[in-house]
């Protein structure tokens, strides 16, 4: 019977079994996360040893390249599209997803100057820099609107 | 190429560039034209002062369920991303396992898994946020409940029967009085603490559904729904139940130009063309008959159209069907303003998960630039 798990009779048994099973295993994996806190305040997923999600296309060259990112789509391969145009020395910059059932985006691009992996870095941390002001005008107008209105949150 | 000299366009060919045009049956100057090299002469290369002196938020509404603002001086790219990862990429606790011990209602046990499963859900913040983890589904072969704890999954129980309400007259025709337990609610689920989510989630931050009153199923006497659940971390891109928000949209900011007077009968017919509000009937002024050429002239104490509050109108485009109307005013809607609108389901505030969006493009960004840094080397 499914109802009936192993979890279930941890869980459906006497306080001090339960104390007794389950601590073992969550000492370690709190103990994991504290650290995990320490070494890097936002990364959650960091015990997981993160697979390469990006590669550069055969036929690229240094000033003219496609990259494949894999479980990425619109939302980044359009922000990230827009803002490698606003770099002056981007000739050209676009983004696809070849088929919709791939977890699969394209981005390329062409460069005047310099090369497109730089293109690709500098558009990334440009990104973060956004997130940054947008994070924090966000909030300081939250608390001035809710200071204004009287909202307790 | 960057060009040598940089001239900033004014500030009316800033709005002209940043007007979409909303005519009778077309619409124009869709696209964003802020890219280095559009302009002759002109720097549009991104700088991140540039951006922060440009970009601000107006609050217009700010309720845990519900929030609206306006994101001004950004591009839709930016302002659809946050929207994605609200409604795709913020992770949300939500039923996932529904083990059916029993079930003798008239509700199929996959129908009544399904809606369990939409069933919204709250608690302790902190423990929802920070102690609960991500599930790891047990690869096939695997004990299916070797990767359960108590910081990735959360038990809950739905055990109820329906009896003859003793107490109730023979003739009572209302099941709810007649019987006990006739309407199965989300209140009557129980949640059950295991190991650490005592400390977590005890007293009034115990799991529980947001909206006590939902109903699950109806039991006539002697039915009965026997069933435990586990409930774990998803996002909303898995399936729309983990979505944190209800809705999350936004609509960029309606534009009214009345380019020539609108006056008397027409002001008013001109005032019924728009939502409640948009439009305003004034009285022309002696210093607006005096302006030559301002189309006011011998019109001193009559009604005038004025635009109110655009941010209210719908741009039905009802205005631009009228022959009177006609040359007389110009609909558009600002690019870069966005206005927001997110209703949270409840496990979030609606302005905690907006922030959260926009933290959550940021760990992707600096994920991956460290991802492009190893595939160089």
């Amino acid at each position: 019977m499914p109802g009936r798990t192993k979890a279930q009779d941890d869980a459906s048994s006497h306080d001090a079994d339960m104390q007794d099973v389950p601590p073992s295993a969550q000492e370690e994996i709190s103990q994991d996360a504290e650290m995990r806190e320490d070494a890097e305040a936002e990364e959650e997923e960091e015990e997981e040893i993160e697979t390469q999600r990006v590669r550069i296309l055969p036929g690229s060259t240094d000033t003219a390249a496609s990259f494949e990112f894999t479980d990425e789509g619109h939302t980044l391969g359009n922000a990230l599209r827009y803002i490698i145009m606003k770099n002056p020395d981007v000739e050209f910059c676009a983004y696809s997803i070849p088929h919709p059932s791939e977890p699969k985006m394209n981005i390329r691009i062409q460069t005047y100057d310099g090369t497109a992996v730089n293109a690709l870095k500098k558009g990334l941390s440009d990104l973060q820099d956004v997130c940054d002001v947008v994070a924090e005008k966000f909030w300081s107008e939250r608390q001035s609107f809710n200071a204004e209105q009287g909202i307790e949150r | 190429m960057a060009p040598s000299r940089h001239a900033a366009p004014s500030a009316e060919e800033h709005l002209r560039r940043n007007t979409v045009g909303i005519n009778k049956e077309t619409v124009t100057n869709v696209s964003s034209t802020d890219f280095p090299g559009h302009f002759p002469g002109e720097d549009h290369a991104f700088s991140i002062e540039q951006f922060q002196s440009a970009f601000s938020i107006q609050f217009h509404r700010n309720e845990a369920n519900d929030a609206s603002f306006s994101l001004i001086g950004i591009d839709a790219s930016l302002a659809n991303a946050f929207r994605r990862i609200l409604i795709a990429e913020i992770p949300t606790l939500a039923i996932e396992d529904v083990f059916i011990e029993n079930n003798t209602s008239v509700i199929q046990d996959e129908v009544l898994a399904h809606r369990l499963g939409l069933i919204p859900f709250n608690g302790g913040r902190e423990g929802i946020h920070n102690f609960l983890k991500w599930y790891k589904k047990p690869e096939a072969g695997e004990d299916p409940y070797a990767n359960s704890f108590d910081w990735n999954t959360v038990r809950l129980e739905l055990n109820i029967t329906c009896t003859v309400n003793p107490d109730a007259a023979p003739t009572e025709n209302d099941p709810l009085k007649a019987y006990n337990h006739a309407h199965v609610y989300a209140r009557d689920i129980v949640f059950v603490p295991t190991g650490r989510q005592a400390e977590h989630f005890d007293g009034e931050n115990a799991i529980r559904p947001v909206n006590p009153d939902i109903l699950i199923a109806k039991l006539r006497p002697k039915q009965t729904i026997n069933l435990a659940m586990h409930m774990h971390k998803g996002i909303g891109a898995d399936h729309s139940k983990f979505s944190p928000v209800a809705t999350a949209s936004y609509r960029l900011l309606p534009l009214i130009h009345i380019t020539r007077p609108i006056l008397g009968a027409d002001a008013k017919k001109f005032q019924k063309c728009f939502p409640e509000g948009v439009i305003g009937l004034e009285t022309v002024t002696r210093e607006d008959v005096s302006k030559p050429g301002s189309g006011y002239e011998g019109h001193l104490g009559e009604l005038k159209a004025v635009v109110k509050d655009s941010m209210k109108d719908t741009v039905s485009r009802e205005a631009l069907r009228h022959a009177e109307f006609e040359g007389k005013v110009k609909l558009g809607r600002r690019r870069d303003h966005f206005i927001f609108s997110i209703e949270s389901t409840g496990q979030w505030d609606s302005d905690e998960l907006f922030l959260e969006s926009v933290k959550h493009l940021k760990l992707k960004c600096k994920k991956l630039e460290q991802q492009v840094i190893n595939m160089v080397q």
